[in-house]
């Protein structure tokens, strides 16, 4: 029998309680627990970057971390960075209107990254944006189109925000 | 690709990690987890119990005292990154950070994570030969302190005891005027280097080398300080022709070979990552590069 501990933790500003086996991984407690199958799971030891969520508002690799490691502690998935079920983010946004994904799979791991990135740092140049996505494996664009939807966001981003 | 079973401790004070460490058989300390997971995950290691340290108290700082900065074990990767500490006290330190991993790895991984890790290659096991550092130990009978050239036994193997742990690093500064430089070559920005060099200098009044810090990751088990380029280098102004000249002399280190890259081509990089750190680390010296 496997060792549990209860844990409570925010997912996407949802509070849960939820009892884990202590080996399981954030990302297979997202996946299979909580249901969240957004996050994705490539190469499952940190290499690949599709498993990436916000942990306490930073980027980490979900299937570095235990579940159970996340008691106390507020996590943002995929799921949970658009405003609502009708509006997409306009991260979201400037990879549709991009062509920023093809098959989709590494998409949610590069979106919760650039959150990051363009909360600490609104206008980032190129290669700050290719800095920023060299832990994100995407096997189908070349990465071309990522840039510029990243880049396309960030604009976006910061035409919401006026500089006061 | 699951963690195998085990017992989870997450203790909430150094005494009783010790006490934990001391007294479970088969025990793994998990500090941020960058490289402890994937081995769990890929299951080549088979703790029967981890003591995670992300709870313990008191071990995530940056001290400055005097000319040493001391950086607790469990100090992000991230927070080094972004310390103004680190950045005046320390730049070599700053300059090699960025390029350990990626933002999210960093924003988990921990300074004595990496170095318990001791991987070859990896840049943070570098800047500690380069600066001398005194790396910190705690176990049952007591604290001591470890000298980092005797750090390393081999391969990723420290010369920590199975009922001790990494508790602190302490790096001796160089004077507020010194030139430093950290370059190395891989394959993609965040990947461990191939080989990677760590140049620290000062010059006097006529531009001539008073003191030199030359150390290469990536070629043998452990860093290498190149102390024979180190000597050479006194007296010898930073000029490109004769910093070649005496980098070339490191083209006969023992190098790994693997399916990253032959010996041969660690030990040509081995020639010539030096001469560019040498050679940055000096422009920074006469104030010419940021």
């Amino acid at each position: 029998m496997s060792e549990t501990r209860q844990i409570t933790l925010t997912v996407n500003n949802k509070t849960y309680t939820e009892t884990v086996p202590v080996r399981v991984t954030l990302a297979d407690f997202l996946r299979h627990q909580l249901c969240l199958t957004g996050t994705h799971l490539g190469c499952e030891h940190g290499v690949c970057g599709a498993c990436t969520i916000l942990f306490d508002g930073h980027s980490a690799r979900s299937c570095l971390m235990l579940a159970v490691q996340t008691d106390g502690h507020e996590i943002v998935t995929i799921e949970g960075i658009a405003p609502d079920d009708k509006t997409l983010h306009p991260l979201q946004e400037a990879f549709r209107d991009n062509h920023g994904l093809q098959c989709g799979f590494c998409t949610p791991g590069i979106l919760t990254t650039l959150i990051e990135l363009l909360r600490d740092n609104p206008s980032p140049t190129e290669e700050e944006v290719r800095i920023a996505i060299s832990g994100n494996l995407c096997r189908c664009t070349g990465y071309q189109n990522i840039v510029v939807a990243a880049l396309d966001a960030a604009a976006r981003l910061r035409a919401q925000k006026p500089v006061p | 690709m699951k963690p195998p079973d085990f017992s989870y401790h997450d203790p909430r004070t150094t005494a009783d990690a010790v006490g934990l460490l001391s007294s479970l058989e088969n025990a793994k300390l998990l500090a941020g987890g960058q490289s402890l997971m994937p081995m769990l995950n890929m299951r080549f290691v088979l703790p029967d119990h981890v003591i995670d340290l992300n709870r313990v108290e008191g071990l995530n700082y940056i001290n400055a005292r005097g000319d040493t900065l001391e950086i607790g074990a469990m100090t992000r990767q991230r927070d080094i990154e972004f310390s103004d500490i680190v950045k005046k006290k320390c730049p070599l330190m700053r300059e090699a950070i960025t390029q350990v991993g990626h933002r999210q790895t960093r924003n988990r991984g921990t300074i004595g994570g990496s170095l318990c890790h001791l991987d070859p290659s990896a840049e943070l096991v570098s800047v500690a030969a380069a600066l001398d550092a005194k790396i910190a130990v705690i176990g049952k009978t007591g604290t001591r302190s470890i000298d980092f050239k005797d750090f390393p036994v081999a391969y990723m193997t420290p010369a920590i005891e199975l009922d001790e742990m990494l508790t602190a690093i302490s790096l001796p500064c160089w004077p507020a005027r010194h030139g430093y430089a950290f370059v190395e070559f891989a394959r993609r920005h965040g990947d461990f280097a191939i080989v990677s060099a760590a140049a620290l200098i000062e010059e006097d009044a006529g531009g001539k080398v008073t003191r030199a810090s030359v150390t290469l990751g990536g070629i043998g088990p452990a860093p290498v300080r190149a102390y024979d380029v180190e000597r050479a280098l006194i007296g010898e102004k930073i000029e490109e022709k004769r910093v070649a000249e005496i980098c070339e002399t490191l083209r006969t280190l023992d190098a790994v070979d693997d399916i990253h890259a032959p010996a041969s081509y660690r030990q040509q990089l081995a020639t010539v990552l030096p001469r560019r750190a040498l050679l940055k680390a000096h422009q920074r010296f006469i104030g010419a590069a940021a």
